[in-house]
């Protein structure tokens, strides 16, 4: 019996790796592992692993998670000039989680998750606290299998002070099956991927549907890391690439373990020029798709297929361009967004944020997240948000104000965005003051506010396909997709770096130094006016005006004196 | 003063009784032994014997025609209480033991003794069965490891685990080279089999929990040595401590528990390395192929048949032998709870404790053991935390840690007073109570506030005040110095 049940439980793995030329001449690489297990990982019912990750496995069960995503990211991702990104993470380390509803003390199980979260990774995830811990209401909704969203189950939280390094890769790494031995990782080399203009590894757990009629849950891990080349100026002003150049490795098989290990290269013609570019070797087959609103052509490479390796050992992926292609019509995205903080002084000050939407003629709405710590007392009746000149009134407004060293500023708001607009909000604050032991070392660095979060659907051009998600490659299938019509999509600002009236951390010091110099001096004349003995002392010759006199009086003859 | 209490009753069957009984049955009589563990630790151990003669039941137990067969009837006669032992003594010729053996230790808390003539020779023979059964000075002294003086242990004392209010065992199948051997373990079916039963029965001592898992990729830290006489590659004993850190670095941390992980490792090497044998100390194979590290768990080496032709497809599929990896990991589990039955006089004979893995009284032995450490482990404690206090006075302690250690301290001495009484349950209950009270008060986060703020960097700031106020002050010293010194040299000159 027990044999049989063994193997009953399918586990799987895809390995896929996305290159996308950018328009600015930048090459975004992005790697997409998906572990799915056809196992339920509740509390405690299994605790067989093959695939799947021990130490994950054990904490989503042990600990009640039905969701989780974490993601660890250095730089920024420019939507503006880069486009939309595959998956984006805000700087520093994002985690959000959805519990069991069997969870009862959620507040308990998120820090014990993010402790046992921060030192799997090596992150400083165990400072998450309640201070920079909010409840969302409507931007994050589960992204995988769930019956009823109680949003007191969720947890989100930003540190986007956390610096990502190599430490964060390893375990990462250690995470996959195969390791950094064979397949898709050997390209995943330390000193290459933080040479990078961007760089962002993530982990989603979700339960699934295990198949179509969806009456088993299937369990799936997805490890994706995306980073972004700068080859324009590596490659003194040419845009081609290849594999090699970006991660001095080349492809020599794919995991031993995987069900599909595929390499896609996104070809698609820009601006309705035919085929600017070129890739070598020729790819094993073309895949065409409508990704985010756009018609995509992809070069595909299946590192399963025998017929790719029987020419050269190892695969190097090269692409290199017909003629120079000229920037100046880069395609900007439907949406995206800028925020930035305003004013002057050390007392006040002002977020602003810009949203843009770019589409010729539809609007649609969209959730803006902002979370600020506490420290910044926003003020919400100077809320304003203008569209066009006019206000705009958010259709939804959920804000929970911060409690002094305790919680941070929820604001989200449903807004209206008008086609081919550019909608501002502005939201003053005031600075407090904080206790000289709750400063940060370095605090003149000043203080980070994380980004806000934008998630909207966004219309699509071109009418999109219903297809099977098993199917479809990894990078379109992470954001349930909606309808035909339109796309799911999240996007963040920038973080704030806000400056706080510091104090002198060596007054206090130099005070001390200054009193006690004081003391020091009184006590001294003091001691010295106690201990001093005081002689008389025979006058032997006299002074000099008793000299002058003898002087005169021997000139004049008279008795000295 | 710790006092280990052993109710033994000796029971002897018509015809076992020694000629020279010091009164009539029933009687009772104590016997008392001191085991110093260093100058200032010592147990005492006392065993408060009980003789009387057989019951018709037990007669008619006894009756029957083997050993095993009278252990099992007369299981439902016995005190079963835990820790308390039940010795029969049958007459010299009885056909119940096999020749040449003049004990036998049966599945649970009783023993048969041939009569051995004169009482103190079966006093000698009691003795001995006793502490298999339940303690021995050298169990004692493993259990305070830390309290003997270096060098007077054994290095088998030290194998065994340290106790703990619960275990994790992990097996994991290490697979170095997929490409090759697609390795398939019924690892569910071989826990439910093998090791559950002998962890149900382990329940009562600590909680355990039992996972798996198939790391790939992970290889052993040393290269092994081609040996070309049999075509096959060695690990030598010396290099086996080598082996286990690269592939720890992949064994993941137990994250979710703070529980001590046992390790048990199953190896198949990859094609390139195979077959792959261990050697002992002095070159010959290791039968089982497998090595166990003290307090860390086991390793074994499971070899891949090489294909009949060369020609097979890879990757090779291979399913491993349960029983057979089964078999060598749960003799490491043993011997890593330090329940080993070797060193045995040769006429004592011991029923083999079937599917469960693990006789009543063996697991009285631990029980026994662990209660003595968990003894010394919450003196130890507590003994740390008075230090720490003297040494520094800024720690602050809350009343819920004063408490924490309060309720150490109470649930220590009610397991000291149960041992006396000869409770092993309940002592090694309290016991468990007092780790649990007195690691919570020792690792309390409260206590660590403010922990360093040293003298001397108090003593830095004020160093404005003592430095320009020292000057005079020395100065002056220096001035009477100069000027006693000088009224010595010329007295004649004062008046």
């Amino acid at each position: 019996g027990g044999s049989g049940a063994g193997r009953e439980r399918r586990d799987e793995l895809r390995e896929e790796l996305l290159l996308s030329p950018l328009p600015t001449g930048d090459v975004a690489a992005t790697f997409q592992f998906r572990t799915r297990w056809d196992a339920d990982l509740q509390r405690g019912a299994v605790s067989h692993y093959r695939l799947f990750p021990k130490a994950l496995g054990r904490l989503v069960a042990a600990l009640g998670v039905r969701e989780l995503h974490l993601a660890l990211t250095q730089g920024f991702w420019r939507t503006r000039f880069w486009g939309q990104p595959p998956l984006q993470a805000p700087a520093g380390a994002e985690l959000w989680v959805w519990f069991q509803p069997t969870v009862t003390d959620v507040d308990k199980a998120w820090k014990e998750l993010s402790n046992i979260l921060s030192g799997i990774f090596c992150a400083s995830l165990n400072f998450i606290d309640s201070t920079n811990t909010v409840i969302p209401t409507a931007s994050f909704k589960p992204l995988g299998l769930a019956n009823g969203t109680d949003h007191h189950l969720l947890r989100y939280a930003v540190l986007p002070r956390e610096v990502v390094c190599t430490e964060n890769l390893t375990p990462w790494k250690k995470l996959l099956p195969c390791g950094s031995k064979a397949g898709l990782a050997v390209l995943l080399k330390a000193e290459r991927l933080f040479h990078s203009s961007y760089h962002s590894q993530a982990v989603h757990i979700r339960p699934v549907c295990r198949d179509a009629s969806c009456m088993a849950v299937s369990w799936e891990l997805r490890q994706t890391l995306a980073v972004v080349f700068d080859v324009f100026s590596s490659g003194q002003g040419k845009k081609d690439w290849s594999l090699f150049k970006m991660f001095s490795r080349t492809l020599t098989d794919a995991c031993p373990l995987a069900s599909q290990s595929k390499v896609y290269v996104d070809i698609s013609p820009k601006n309705k020029e035919k085929e600017l570019l070129e890739v070598t070797p020729p790819p094993t087959s073309v895949h065409e798709a409508v990704v985010q609103g756009d018609k995509k052509t992809y070069a595909v490479y299946d590192l399963l297929s025998p017929s790719l390796f029987n020419t050269s050992r190892s695969l190097n992926v090269q692409l290199k361009w017909k003629r120079p292609q000229d920037s100046s019509e880069m395609p900007i995205p439907v949406l995206h967004a800028q925020r930035y903080v305003g004013g002057y002084g050390l007392q006040t000050g002002e977020i602003c944020t810009l949203i843009y939407n770019t589409h010729p003629y539809r609007a649609f709405p969209v959730i803006l997240l902002e979370t600020v710590p506490w420290y910044l007392r926003l003020y919400v009746h100077t809320l304003t948000i203008i569209t066009k000149g006019k206000e705009n009134k958010p259709s939804y407004i959920h804000y929970q104000p911060a409690q002094d060293r305790r919680r941070p500023h929820l604001l989200e708001m449903l807004i209206q965005l008008p086609a081919n607009s550019v909608t501002k909000i502005t939201i003053q604050f005031e600075r407090a003051l904080l206790k000289w032991t709750e400063y940060p070392p370095d605090p003149n660095h000043g203080f980070y506010v994380g980004s806000s979060v934008l998630s909207a659907l966004v219309p699509s051009v071109i009418a999109m396909k219903d297809v099977d998600v098993e199917q479809s490659p990894l990078f379109t299938s992470l954001f349930p997709s909606s309808d035909g019509s339109s796309y799911f999509v999240r996007l963040y600002t920038e973080p704030l770096l806000v400056n706080l009236p510091t104090p002198d951390f060596s007054m206090p010091y130099n005070v001390i130094c200054l009193t006690c110099t004081v003391v020091a001096v009184c006590y001294g004349s003091f001691y010295n006016l106690l201990t001093r003995t005081f002689h008389v002392e025979e006058p032997s010759r006299g002074g000099l005006a008793k000299r002058l006199a003898n002087v005169i009086r021997k000139l004049r003859g008279v008795p000295l004196l | 003063q710790v006092q280990l209490v052993v109710p033994v009753a000796v029971v002897f069957s018509p015809g076992s009784v020694p000629g020279d009984l010091p009164s009539p049955l029933p009687f009772r009589d104590v016997q008392e032994m001191e085991i110093s563990v260093n100058l200032r630790t010592s147990v005492t151990s006392r065993y408060e014997m009980a003789y009387r003669g057989t019951t018709a039941q037990e007669e008619a137990a006894l009756a029957a025609a083997t050993a095993r067969e009278a252990d099992a009837a007369l299981r439902p006669l016995q005190d079963v209480s835990m820790g308390s032992l039940t010795m029969y003594v049958v007459p010299e010729t009885s056909s119940l033991l096999p020749q040449g053996t003049s004990v036998y230790v049966g599945r649970h808390r009783s023993a048969l003794v041939r009569a051995g003539g004169s009482l103190a020779a079966l006093h000698a023979r009691l003795r001995q069965v006793t502490q298999v059964m339940s303690f021995t000075a050298t169990s004692i002294a493993a259990a305070l490891s830390d309290r003997v003086p270096d060098g007077r242990l054994s290095p088998d004392a030290r194998r065994s685990l340290k106790s703990s209010l619960g275990y994790e065992i992990t097996f994991s199948l290490l697979n170095p080279d997929p490409k090759s051997h697609a390795v398939d373990w019924d690892i569910e079916g071989a826990v439910n089999r093998y090791v559950k039963p002998v962890l149900d029965k382990l329940s009562l001592v600590a909680n355990f929990s039992v996972d798996s898992q198939i790391l790939y990729y992970a290889v052993l830290g040393v290269t092994p040595r081609y040996d070309k006489e049999s075509s096959s590659f060695l690990l030598s004993a010396h290099s086996l401590p080598h082996v286990i850190n690269p592939v720890e670095a992949r064994l993941g941390s137990s994250a979710a528990s703070l529980y001590p992980v046992l390790n048990f490792l199953l190896y198949v090497p990859e094609r390139s390395h195979s077959p792959l044998y261990i050697q002992d100390k002095d070159g010959a194979p290791v039968s089982t192929n497998a090595f166990h590290s003290p307090r860390w768990g086991g390793i074994m080496v499971y070899n891949v048949e090489a294909p009949a032709s060369p020609q097979a497809s890879l990757p090779l599929h291979v399913d491993v032998d349960m029983a057979r990896v089964m078999e060598v990991f749960l003799a490491q589990l043993r011997l890593l709870f330090g329940l080993s039955r070797e060193e045995l006089p040769p006429e004592f004979l011991l029923e083999s404790p079937g599917n469960e893995g693990l006789a009543d009284w063996e697991l009285d032995h631990l029980l026994w053991a662990h209660t003595v450490e968990n003894i010394a482990t919450v003196s130890t404690t507590l003994t740390s935390l008075a230090q720490l206090l003297d040494k520094i006075g800024n720690i602050v302690i809350k009343d819920d840690v004063a408490s924490e250690v309060y309720r150490a301290v109470a649930s220590v001495q009610s397991a000291v007073a149960k041992l006396a009484m000869g409770h092993l349950h309940s002592a090694f209950q309290a016991s468990k109570e007092a780790v649990t009270s007195s690691e919570r008060a020792f690792f309390d986060p409260s206590l660590l506030h403010l922990l360093y703020f040293p003298d001397d960097q108090k003593f830095a700031i004020y160093i404005p005040l003592f430095l320009p106020m020292a000057v005079p002050i020395l100065l002056s010293l220096a001035k009477i110095v100069r000027e006693t010194r000088q009224r010595k040299k010329e007295p004649t000159k004062m008046d």
